[in-house]
């Protein structure tokens, strides 16, 4: 049970030795949890202090030099504030930059509605060449990281900031990367498609339903961009439904990811859990997900509301 | 390597930079001619004196590099690019035009010597300096030139690049501005004043210089003394006049960026010599 930030920070710092990349952050080592990298390989960090959009354009003066480089700081602080910068100097050139964005959605808890960004991955999916990756757990964190450090191209990285169970036991077993999700659980009724906190949600919800008779396929889609549409194809052939679950904005996450693919190929009927095109508030990450309707039966809900549409009752 | 050329070369270099940006200005049919003249001295100095470049390897790693923050002025640097041989000068006429790799604002994915994609402003000078930074951090010796505008000063990450280079001593960079004070709206000190310039940017821990932005000697010994400078970035505030060279766009606002039309262009070929291409 750890954070995929804290995932992240271990991440670095263990891949720091088998390849060579540069971090940098904007004043928020320690939550970010790149601090771990910023002791170990001091010369390979830079603080920028509180200035995200230069960070921003370092970032991509380094990675114009041939560097790989990582450029971490808050999801609001990335994709909001420094949208143009992303845009322009990094995703426009194609620019090897990894930009890794703790504390993406409501569930971050306290600090409320200016610090929870809802909409990174509605923001980041439209920027051409970029990718999305956003991990569930630490082993699949570390696969992301790694992935992204192998990818040529800017990398959009989401990680959350609370204690989430582990989903995966052995690497083998996560097949994120790009463009892949991994299959955790096989069902014939529905699909659930989730992304970072809420897959361990979407499996515990599935484990739910199983006691009603109700099977579910719950898909881990890491890939946010490029959505692992083959797997989702394939799944939702069978089940005829999808739930997707998200701590994001419903309008143009991971649900828009998914409904975008349905849509064209197969189109079945989709009931999305995320936020319902609102701002976030200070509370704690349970009463948000309450509030929100990030919860398990939340997602159960939406599971029983998308079968009745698929059996034409609603 | 570097060129080093003479005063009496620069500025015959200086004056085909000049004529190829009206030239490529007109057959483009917009862009942004005010800012581009203003800049071609600094420019040439720079591709014809200063920077240690080799134009048949333009990706060579320790080439020192130029970012042009003021990206719309991107017809005087693919003119001076071509002037220097990076490519035939004959691609100047496709400027802005569907399928030219001379995109309205530079894309180093497509344009040989471009080192970083410009246009929205204030975004190529943190670029720059971050360049600056990594060879700092790596231990390589090259260089990094940078220019950027007057107006582009009013966008306020070019504040945090200007802290960011003082507080990391990156005397390996060296940023002009191009200080025509006009922006399209006006006069800058009238829009949204940004000076007094050289007081804040020594506040911020650079080194900085003011001269002649048009007189090629002026700039030759600017370079050379910023270049003894330790632990400081150099800050270059080069007066210039917006429109240089063509009497009738000189120090006019509204030549930021307008359309030259075939009768304005035979005058401004008239006033600048025989046409090149």
């Amino acid at each position: 049970m750890s954070s995929t930030r804290e995932a992240y920070g271990a991440a670095l710092t263990e891949l720091a030795e088998k390849y060579e990349f540069f971090v940098f952050d904007a004043d928020l080592s320690k939550a970010t949890q790149t601090i771990h990298f910023a002791k170990k390989y001091p010369d390979r960090f830079t603080d920028m202090g509180i200035a995200e959009c230069n960070m921003m354009g370092y970032a991509a003066g380094y990675a114009a030099s041939g560097a790989v480089v990582f450029a971490s700081t808050f999801a609001a602080f990335a994709a909001g504030r420094a949208y143009d910068q992303i845009r322009n100097s990094i995703a426009y050139p194609n620019l090897n930059v990894k930009i890794a964005a703790t504390h993406g959605g409501v569930l971050i808890g306290a600090d409320g509605g200016s610090h929870q960004c809802v909409e990174d991955l509605a923001l980041m999916r439209a920027v051409p060449n970029m990718t999305i990756l956003y991990p569930a757990d630490t082993i699949e964190t570390k696969k992301c990281v790694e992935e992204a450090i192998n990818h040529k191209g800017p990398v959009y990285l989401r990680f959350g900031r609370l204690d989430s169970p582990e989903i995966y036991t052995e690497k083998k077993d996560c097949r994120a990367s790009i463009g892949k999700g991994t299959l955790l659980r096989e069902g014939q009724d529905l699909t659930i498609v989730a992304a970072g906190d809420l897959v361990s949600r979407a499996l515990e919800a599935a484990k739910e339903m199983e006691k009603n008779g109700i099977c579910a396929d719950v898909i881990d889609m890491a890939s946010v961009k490029p959505v692992d549409a083959e797997l989702l194809l394939d799944s939702v052939r069978k089940t005829g439904c999808a739930v997707t679950a998200e701590d994001h904005n419903i309008l143009g996450g991971l649900g828009g990811a998914v409904s975008e693919v349905l849509s064209k190929n197969y189109p079945v009927p989709v009931e999305m859990v995320g936020i319902q095109d609102m701002f976030g508030c200070s509370g704690t990450p349970k009463e948000l997900a309450e509030h929100y309707g990030l919860t398990i039966e939340n997602i159960v809900a939406a599971a029983h509301r998308v079968i009745r549409r698929k059996e034409g009752k609603s | 390597m570097r060129q080093q050329n003479s005063v009496e070369e620069i500025i015959r270099h200086a004056q085909q930079i000049r004529r190829n940006t009206i030239i490529s200005l007109h057959s483009a049919g917009s862009g942004h001619p005010g800012g581009a003249l203003s800049m071609v001295e600094i420019i040439a100095v720079l591709y014809f004196y200063e920077m240690n470049i080799s134009p048949d390897k333009p990706e060579e790693m320790n080439r020192d590099r130029f970012v042009l923050s003021k990206g719309h002025a991107a017809p005087a640097y693919y003119a001076a690019l071509a002037e220097r041989g990076y490519f035939e000068k004959s691609a100047l006429t496709t400027l802005r035009k569907m399928g030219s790799m001379l995109q309205g604002h530079p894309d180093m994915k497509k344009v040989p010597g471009v080192d970083m994609s410009t246009g929205s402003l204030g975004q190529g000078i943190s670029a720059a300096c971050g360049m600056a930074h990594y060879a700092k951090k790596t231990g390589k010796d090259y260089r990094v030139y940078c220019i950027i505008g007057d107006g582009e000063m009013q966008e306020g990450q070019v504040w945090e690049a200007f802290m960011s280079a003082g507080h990391f001593k990156l005397d390996n960079l060296v940023v002009f501005l191009d200080n025509n004070n006009l922006q399209i709206d006006g006069r800058v000190d009238e829009v949204m004043s940004i000076y007094p310039v050289k007081e804040k940017l020594q506040a911020f821990g650079w080194h900085v210089e003011e001269t002649d932005g048009h007189n090629v000697k002026g700039l030759i010994e600017t370079l050379d003394r910023v270049r003894q400078v330790r632990d400081q970035p150099a800050f270059i505030i080069g007066k210039t006049t917006k429109g240089k060279g063509v009497s009738f766009m000189e120090n006019q606002a509204g030549w930021h960026g307008a359309a030259i039309n075939d009768e304005q262009f035979e005058q401004a070929m008239k006033e600048l010599g025989e046409a090149c291409v």
